[in-house]
């Protein structure tokens, strides 16, 4: 299986980091947008991965056999359920919060986090317990050099990229994305230029939860086991990951994404309990070295 | 004689922009002295350096002597140093005669044994501090605001409560940023009689921000102008106010 | 008679006390009323050690669960080590008393070592830091077989009962509430209202923020200890987020700032949640449906979010009851 540093464990670490990225740049963008922590960012992914596994089982009556076009459906299926979460809560826990004390909108997203995994938990339907994901697309084995991986990484790794390259193209070359920038950097600034404050923080809101939503289907393909509470652990790894590259900043978010998959692959092969701390460690190094992360910038509060 | 306040090359960068260039100035203890200048000339950063709040890029801060340049606020203000600020920052959902009181704080020696014990010590500290409290609040005139929490009394007592509250450190040197911001003409002259009391009983030297003509005329004895964190003035009241540098800070270069 | 000088809060106390007693030995109130009962107590000393810090000081600390995990550990596996070598006398209280303070004293230090360096952090970051210390000594004691690591500590002695846990609960409020009815504590309100303008008034912000913490932690650890001796048990699941999250819903329910409205939600919160669980039960029971336990969670959560968006101020705000309040020195 080759030693912890190998080509196999790096292509391992990519995937993970795939998968952290599509969450980290949800966080991101909310935090750069409104300043807010979503705690509850990580279960927007949780519901994509079962918004993915319901209708995988709807579609496959209809589409059946087209692999490719039933993974496409899913996909969509995934980040719409995820979008739509977000967008609900946005516009229901975080909107009428807006002006206040942010530390009140901090607590409603964690009650919004509580509420959203224990519901899931409690619906009879769904339940607390494990599920299996289906298999999606046939699995494959690729020799790459002295790895051997499943086609999963190549997809996985795809599929972010692809909606990585979007966002960045949305954020650069689109009006939308100029506004975004905008009231990112100075909300009151863009009201002035006459921007919709709202409908902008509010598709912040929806690409971030479909992208946390595009996570779930491929962390429901990969690692093929979903249950309520999934979005937990890698929720709060995203989110340092997003921390660690600098919070608010996109570029910032998928650099500390893969850093985190490859520290956390090497550090599990090495030691299991290591791997399961090493993301706290990351972020306790951060925020007592360098509180701005990587990427991030120094911000002055004018006094 | 050595001044009161020494502030020597003072300069100051937020990252690429410069904030404060050159600054120099010397005030003498028992002064009242006036810092002016167009919005966003550096005044209130000036106070932010002396005050600890930003350590300067360059340049020396000397207290009585002492060089305070890199000290934190807190010790500052144990040297002898206080400041109002533009913005009011009082603490809103404490009573007035809590906001007195936190700023006797630092000169209470009752330990936290004592405290929770409410040991004799402490009951006579207490009631040392809240004498205290009541005499200055009365007199600034706010006595009967006393339990009133904070951010429910009226702009003006405001503005006074956090002038006694700075007072209340027991300073030498008060710094005043806008004292008479959004006050009628009436309360700027009620204003400008409590800076005369402040140094003349209170004896605490002033050195004040301020916009309104009427008050630096009225009661500076000697007035730096800057602009762009530059200085262009210096001097007596009357001269500066006819330099034209200051008139072209102010008001633009005139002509075509 | 002056009724100012009476000390309200002890008479309350003590009639509770005596209430209380009167009522189980009558056999009115039975052992599992008075086990909601001291379960509410050990969270009311949760609540207003984690009120100092976040209420009182303006800290928003989200690992408070951690430092009663320090404490519950500590002291259970002092108490257990001390009666297997036989020290003492089985039945006497002094081991356990001593083994609790020391769990504080243990949960204070980690307060005071990780609130060193996290108090340099505004809000947000501040919450995630404690966040993740919370988690990790929850994982270290998750991996420690020595005190059982995944099963937990089991078999610890049950010396905590009923006047035990009243006085440590009323010695916690009357501590805290003198500390935040004095100097120091006006300097730690002066930390939550302005902390800038606190420092330039003369006020240390650092050390006080450290203070708080290290106080919060203290109590929190001897809650954690009193609930190890009253289950006779030390688990990590405990001591987890989620707990930490239960004890932040009961400091904004009661209001953010007031011991009164801390000691009411935690009786609130405490009988609540057994009714909750009972009634699910019931409910399930009854009419055969499938209803989980978690549905006592989602109540907690929407509670949450309904005091954030409708009523953030909680019961009291922050306002405190004449019967805690000490009158104004004069």
């Amino acid at each position: 299986m080759g030693s912890i540093f190998s080509l196999q464990q790096i292509l391992n670490g990519l995937q993970l980091g795939s998968i952290y990225a599509l969450i980290a740049l949800g966080y991101t963008m909310v935090y750069g947008i409104v300043r807010l922590i979503n705690f509850a960012h990580g279960d927007f992914f949780m519901i994509g991965a079962y918004a993915a596994y319901g209708s995988f089982y709807m579609f496959n009556a209809l589409v059946a056999g087209r692999s490719g076009t039933l993974a496409f459906l899913v996909l969509l299926a995934a980040m719409i359920g995820g979008a739509g979460i977000a967008y609900l809560t946005n516009k229901f826990a975080y909107k009428p919060l807006r002006y206040k004390p942010k530390l009140s909108s901090l607590i409603t997203a964690i009650g919004v986090s509580m509420f959203i995994e224990y519901f899931f938990s409690a619906l009879p339907a769904i339940g607390p317990s494990y599920r299996s994901f289906p298999d999606i697309i046939v699995r494959k084995e690729i020799r790459l050099g002295n790895a051997v991986i499943s086609n999963l990484v190549i997809i996985d790794l795809a599929v972010a990229a692809t909606l990585m390259v979007g966002l960045t193209l949305l954020v650069r070359k689109t009006t939308l994305g100029k506004a975004m920038r905008a009231v990112s950097q100075d909300k009151d600034a863009a009201r002035l230029m006459g921007i919709d404050i709202e409908k902008v923080i509010s598709f912040t809101f929806i690409v971030g939860g479909a992208f946390a939503g595009a996570a779930g289907l491929l962390a429901g393909m990969t690692y093929p086991r979903i249950f309520p509470y999934m979005g937990i652990l890698p929720g709060l790894k995203a989110f340092i990951a997003a921390v660690l590259g600098g919070i608010g900043n996109i570029p910032g978010a998928m650099l500390g994404a893969y850093i985190m998959g490859i520290a956390e692959t090497f550090a599990s092969a090495y030691n299991s309990l290591i791997g399961e701390g090493i993301a706290f460690a990351i972020l306790i190094l951060v925020l007592l070295i360098r509180p701005r992360g990587l990427l991030g910038e120094k911000t002055a509060d004018k006094i | 004689m050595t001044p009161l306040l020494k502030i020597e090359h003072l300069t100051h960068f937020f990252g690429g922009l410069r904030a404060v260039y050159d600054f120099n100035f010397e005030i003498p203890e028992g002064s009242i002295y006036g810092l002016i200048g167009p919005n966003g000339s550096g005044k209130t950063t000036i106070f932010n350096l002396i005050t600890g709040i930003y350590v300067p890029t360059e340049g020396a801060i000397n207290f009585q002597g002492e060089n305070i340049k890199g000290m934190k606020s807190f010790r500052i203000v144990h040297k002898g140093i206080a400041r109002t600020f533009q913005n009011l920052r009082i603490f809103g959902n404490l009573s007035a005669i809590d906001n007195i009181r936190i700023a006797r704080h630092y000169t209470t020696t009752s330990g936290l044994f004592a405290s929770i014990l409410r040991l004799p010590s402490f009951k006579s500290e207490e009631r040392a501090v809240k004498r205290e409290a009541l005499e200055l609040l009365d007199l600034m005139h706010l006595s009967n605001r006393a339990m009133e929490t904070a951010k429910n009394l009226p702009y003006g007592e405001l503005r006074r409560l956090e002038i006694a509250r700075a007072l209340a450190t027991k300073p030498k040197l008060i710094l005043l940023d806008e004292p008479a911001a959004g006050m009628n003409p009436k309360e700027v002259d009620d204003l400008m009689r409590l800076i005369s009391r402040i140094r003349n009983e209170f004896k605490v030297t002033v050195f004040l921000i301020e916009h309104h003509m009427q008050v630096i005329m009225g009661i500076c004895e000697w007035i730096k102008v800057i602009d762009f964190g530059e200085t262009i003035a210096e001097g007596l009241p009357d001269k500066v106010k006819n330099d034209p540098r200051v008139l072209e800070a102010y008001l633009g270069k005139r002509g075509t | 008679m002056n009724v100012r000088k009476l000390p309200r809060f002890l008479i309350a106390v003590v009639l509770f006390y005596i209430i209380v007693e009167i009522l189980y030995k009558t056999e009115i109130l039975n052992g599992y009323l008075l086990h909601i009962i001291n379960l509410s107590l050990i969270y009311v000393i949760l609540a207003t050690s984690l009120n100092l810090i976040n209420g009182i000081t303006g800290q928003f600390s989200l690992g408070h669960m951690g430092f009663a995990a320090v404490g519950a550990y500590v002291s259970g596996a002092l108490t257990t080590l001390i009666l297997k070598l036989s020290v003492s006398n089985p039945a006497s209280m002094l081991p356990f008393i001593l083994s609790i303070i020391a769990g504080g004293v243990v949960a204070a230090f980690v307060g005071f070592l990780i609130g060193f360096p996290s108090l340099r952090l505004k809000g947000d970051y501040l919450a995630i830091v404690t966040l993740g210390f919370g988690e990790i000594i929850r994982t270290v004691f998750n991996n420690i077989d020595a005190v059982g690591g995944p099963r937990g500590l089991l078999g610890i002695p049950k010396f905590s009962n009923f006047t035990v846990i009243l006085v440590a609960a009323f010695l916690t409020v009357v501590i805290i509430r003198n500390l935040i009815e004095s100097s120091h504590g006006r300097a730690m309100l002066s930390i939550r209202e302005n902390e800038l303008a606190a420092e330039l008034v003369g006020i240390n912000a650092t050390r006080y923020k450290v203070m708080a913490f290290t106080f919060g932690a203290f109590f929190a650890g001897i809650a954690g200890g009193l609930l190890a001796h009253l289950i006779q048990l030390a688990h990590p699941t405990q001591f987890g987020f989620i707990k930490s999250v239960e004890v932040l819903i009961m400091i904004y329910a009661g209001g953010v700032g007031s011991l009164t409205g801390s000691i009411l939600a935690a009786f609130g919160l405490t009988f609540l949640s057994e009714g909750l669980r009972l009634g699910i039960r019931v409910l399930a029971d009854t009419t055969g449906l499938p209803i989980g336990g978690e549905w006592r969670m989602v109540v907690y959560a929407l509670l949450l979010i309904f005091i954030m968006l409708f009523r953030n101020e909680g019961l009291m705000g922050m306002r405190e009851s004449r019967i805690i309040k000490n009158v104004e020195v004069d």
